[in-house]
């Protein structure tokens, strides 16, 4: 696999203000990479630098393995789709798409075959003479997405395209959108906040606060085993408990809580350098389990007790806040358990296999 | 009882009432006058007699003086019109790309000679193309000239004038334009390959189009109408039509010549109002003004 983005230690200033610290990244060819952080995280800055709409203070960008920071952007060859999808009201949905094309000296019976086979891969073949604003907004996001990748760009850059569609909607499109970029084999990169969009489409993601970059990793990295408390907290629910440990190195670490007694951790499930001997233990709230004080726990899981303080129905799944000593831990169950009411005594238990460690 | 229907519909004509009297009153009443006396005949000591004529409407349709200087009211406005434009477009893109404090102050600029009366702004080029006013002063002074050169009363000074009391007018509703444009649509024309320039011809111009044809029809009937510059800036050749509205029933005391002059001068200006309205709608100017 060859890279089709670097950034080699990119900064971005504006005035005394660092929006991206000095920032390494490598994107592979035919990857769908994410950005995912909270506003103001520096994702969207990273994008438009990548996309030459603004200038990196220092560092490189290298698309394809040639230098672009001076290309300007017109020059670049990248498809765009923006938040606000910025179709050309003045033009009718066959000008938009073949916008770009006009600037590629196409020959024009090849724009009509571009232009339709873009509209047909986004579903929307017969709005070709419509103007942008006879469309519905997830209409709208299919054509700028046409229009994107009709120029067969190098790298597809997509900043939150999602934010502005109706849930429902949003999430047919995230499959949709994925199923494109997965058949055109285009670089892609996704700018969003939203953790569900990202583990659901990315092959890669970048977590990224206050302009640096948090963890790099798979969607199931980065959700399982998160390299830092930023990370665990953002992605998912997650319980976060200070422990000691101990024989960090070996192939077991030691842990103990004050409520669960001694345990082992993997150490295969604790990202290298975390295992010091105190950290934090991270427990999803979806792995912690509530049962009857007097069933008997899964083989291998630690158990403790506790008080159900507050109960969330949420459908498919419930989310108790349950008080174990001095803990207040989240447990998300499937209804398809016994219900729990406020109050009630429970029995609580985990898999230790099912944890992580954060170094102090 | 009237329900609470039928008052939320009476609501609006309640709140209008004020203006519509008043339009009434002063607009609609006065045309209707004017209607009326453009039919009538004048007495030889310039009063007028009710009567029904078509006498007055004939001389002012038939006599080539009076069409001549329609027209010529009509190309100076026109070339007042392009020339607010070529200026105020590039102004107004500034404006509208300015960012925070500096726009606010720019804008205040562009307020600001609505300050001073429009019969002194229109006065100064007197003091500046005047035979002894600046501009002859210096060049005098460098030597470029030997005596003054006689620079005022002439078209090109009615069209300087005019631009100078318009331009403000095609800015802002130009400014209003451009202002509305999102920028993700450049970015997107950029990103598609279209160099800047293209990007403006085919996004950024296009777009602005409401705001320049607001502004162009605010200017062209302003421009038309006018009657103090031809007045204080033109020669004696120099009459637009509204002077001659003026000649008629002040001068002469014609006061049915003078009606059927104003009503030429407003269906002319109506048509371009309605033309522009077919195609823009009148909400557009709205937007400018407010």
């Amino acid at each position: 696999m060859s890279t089709a983005v670097t950034l080699n230690n990119i900064v971005k200033r504006f005035g005394t203000f660092t929006a991206v610290h000095p920032l390494d990244l490598e994107i592979e060819q035919g990857s769908f990479l994410t950005l995912l952080g909270p506003s103001g995280c520096g994702k969207t800055t990273t994008l438009r630098m990548i996309a030459g709409l603004l200038d990196p203070t220092e560092g490189d960008i290298l698309v394809k393995g040639q230098r672009v920071n001076t290309v300007p952007i017109h020059k670049r060859n990248l498809g765009i789709v923006f938040q606000s999808y910025a179709l050309f009201p003045h033009k009718t949905i066959f000008e938009n798409v073949a916008f770009g094309l006009k600037y590629r000296n196409v020959p024009k019976a090849q724009v009509e075959e571009k232009v339709k086979a873009a509209m047909e891969l986004v579903q929307l073949p017969n709005v070709g003479d419509r103007y942008p604003s006879q469309l519905s907004g997830g209409q709208q996001q299919r054509i700028a997405l046409a229009r994107a990748i009709v120029i067969e760009p190098d790298v597809l850059l997509l900043d939150e395209p999602l934010s502005a569609l109706d849930a429902n909607l949003r999430e047919d499109m995230r499959v949709e959108l994925k199923n494109i970029q997965e058949k055109l084999g285009v670089t892609t990169v996704f700018v969003t906040h939203d953790q569900g969009e990202a583990l659901a489409m990315s092959d890669n993601i970048v977590v990224m606060r206050d302009g640096r970059i948090e963890q790099v990793g798979s969607p199931w990295d980065v959700y399982n085993r998160p390299a830092s408390e930023f990370v665990a907290q953002f992605l998912g629910a997650s319980n976060l408990m200070d422990v000691r440990a101990e024989g960090a190195g070996a192939e077991k670490v030691a842990v103990e809580l004050p409520q669960f007694g001694k345990f082992e951790v993997d150490t295969t499930q604790v990202p290298k350098g975390n295992a010091s001997a105190k950290g934090k233990l991270v427990l999803r709230a979806e792995k912690l389990q509530l049962s009857d004080t007097a069933a008997k726990a899964p083989t291998g899981h630690v158990t403790a007790n506790g008080t159900v303080e507050a109960v969330d129905y949420l459908g498919q799944s419930v989310r108790y806040f349950v008080h174990v000593g001095d803990e207040k831990l989240q447990a998300i169950n499937t209804v398809g358990q016994a219900l729990f009411d406020q109050g009630a005594q429970v029995q609580v238990h985990f898999d230790p296999q099912n944890c992580t460690l954060l170094g102090d | 009882m009237a329900t609470i229907e039928q008052s939320e519909k009476r609501a609006p004509w309640v709140l209008l009432s004020p203006a519509l009297v008043t339009i009434a009153l002063l607009l609609v009443v006065p045309l209707m006058f004017i209607v009326v006396y453009s039919f009538w005949l004048r007495t030889s000591v310039g009063g007028v007699e009710a009567a029904f004529s078509l006498a007055n409407w004939q001389e002012a349709l038939t006599d080539r003086f009076y069409r001549d200087i329609l027209i010529s009211t009509v190309r100076i406005a026109a070339i007042t019109t392009i020339l607010c434009a070529i200026i105020g477009y590039p102004v107004a893109y500034f404006v509208a790309r300015a960012r925070g404090v500096n726009r606010g102050f720019l804008l205040l600029l562009l307020m600001l000679p609505f300050w001073v009366s429009y019969i002194i702004r229109t006065m100064s080029w007197i003091n500046i193309l005047g035979v002894s006013g600046a501009l002859n002063s210096l060049l005098l002074a460098i030597g470029v000239i030997d005596e003054p050169i006689q620079m005022l009363y002439n078209e090109v000074t009615v069209i300087l004038g005019l631009v100078h009391f318009l331009l403000p007018f095609m800015i802002l509703n130009t400014y209003v334009s451009l202002d509305g444009i999102d920028r993700a649509l450049e970015d997107a024309a950029n990103s598609l390959g279209a160099n800047p320039m293209q990007t403006f011809w085919e996004v950024t111009l296009p777009l602005s189009v409401p705001g320049l044809a607001a502004g162009a029809v605010l200017c062209f009937v302003l421009g038309a109408g006018t009657y103090i510059t031809p007045v204080i800036l033109g020669g004696p050749t120099d009459a637009m039509f509204a002077n001659l509205v003026f000649e008629a029933i002040i001068t002469q005391l014609d006061w049915p010549l003078g009606a059927v002059l104003s009503l030429m001068l407003l269906v002319v200006l109506g048509a371009v109002v309605l033309t522009y309205n077919r195609f823009m709608g009148l909400g557009q100017i709205a937007k400018g003004i407010g």
